[in-house]
């Protein structure tokens, strides 16, 4: 193990990006489990949008990084399906009315910004050749978290004008 | 998960196991690092009163110092669950080893919502087995049933 934070390999690299697509399906699962049990009370073209938008956004970052993940020199397959997952403990976790759900939303895109965060970080600081571009690879997780900030201020700006 | 935090889910660990302070030499172990970066470690966090260092004896956890270990190692126990239970991972001590220091408080929360922990985490972690007990004992892994740490 290594207290360092940084990427030394292929393997580590695939596994990060690997959790990178975990955190996008969960975003897009709690997205559409918000929108399918929103109260019709609650319901408005707003929010509906930016959980739409929300799902768009997270699968196409999730098929970006895949994309990275098929072109490291790997055995393992990136694609898992956490769909099942999320709607059994949504149950659980679920918020249960609008601002719970706008706040949900605004976590998930703040934690995805910060895991993309890091992982920038970590890789900056690795001297390891990876066997993909590294200057790509940073370019495409740079403008992932560009969107992440984009998705939370959405989000912020849409409780903001609530209160 | 930073640097200090790594070191303070040591220390506790190694205190389990040797039921008294950690040597340094055990962190250095534990941790991949050299017995003089572990020494420095520990000096900053007895500065920051989070452990207590005493010369040949090791170091002792505060109660702030537990805390915060305690955080930690429930941070490190969602990774460990999540690479063996969500990713199917075999050697999910060995690469939740590698990955906590790129994976922050936040993100092991958000990991936290698909996976089951059990409400007695983290006091069910085997500091001997380096993992959770439960877990262990789910993965039906040699050594199930090992003594957890309270």
């Amino acid at each position: 193990m290594s207290v360092a934070s940084q990427v030394d390999s292929d393997g580590q690299l695939a596994r990060l990006l690997q959790i990178g697509i975990v955190l996008e399906e969960v975003v897009e699962a709690r997205a559409y489990e918000h929108y399918q049990r929103l109260p019709d009370d609650e319901r408005d073209e707003r929010i509906e949008e930016l959980l739409r938008e929300a799902r768009e956004e997270s699968a196409d970052h999730r098929e970006r990084l895949k994309a990275i993940v098929d072109r490291l020199d790997i055995d393992e397959d990136a694609a898992i399906d956490i769909t099942p997952l999320v709607r059994e403990q949504y149950a659980q976790t679920g918020p249960e009315d609008f601002d719970g759900i706008l706040y949900d939303q605004l976590n998930g895109e703040e934690t995805a910004y910060k895991f993309y965060d890091d992982l920038i970080e970590a890789i900056e600081r690795s001297e390891t050749s990876f066997s993909i571009d590294r200057e790509s690879l940073l370019s495409t997780l740079r403008d992932i978290r560009e969107t992440e900030a984009e998705g939370a201020e959405a989000v912020a700006e849409l409780m903001e004008s609530r209160t | 998960m930073n640097t200090a935090d790594q070191y303070l889910k040591a220390v506790f660990l190694v205190q389990q196991i040797e039921d008294g302070p950690a040597s340094t030499g055990a962190l250095a172990d534990r941790l991949g690092v050299s017995p003089a970066s572990a020494n420095e470690m520990v000096g900053k966090l007895a500065d920051q009163d989070l452990l207590v260092h005493e010369k040949y004896k090791g170091a002792t956890l505060t109660d702030a110092g537990e805390e915060r270990a305690r955080d930690a190692l429930a941070t490190y126990c969602v990774l460990e669950r999540f690479l063996a239970n969500v990713l199917d991972v075999e050697e999910y001590r060995d690469e939740a080893g590698q990955l906590e220091a790129v994976i922050d408080e936040t993100v092991a929360d958000r990991l936290d919502m698909i996976i089951d922990r059990e409400p007695d985490c983290p006091d069910c972690f085997d500091a001997e087995a380096d993992a959770c007990s439960h877990l262990v004992e789910q993965l039906g892994e040699a050594g199930a049933g090992a003594g957890a740490g309270d």
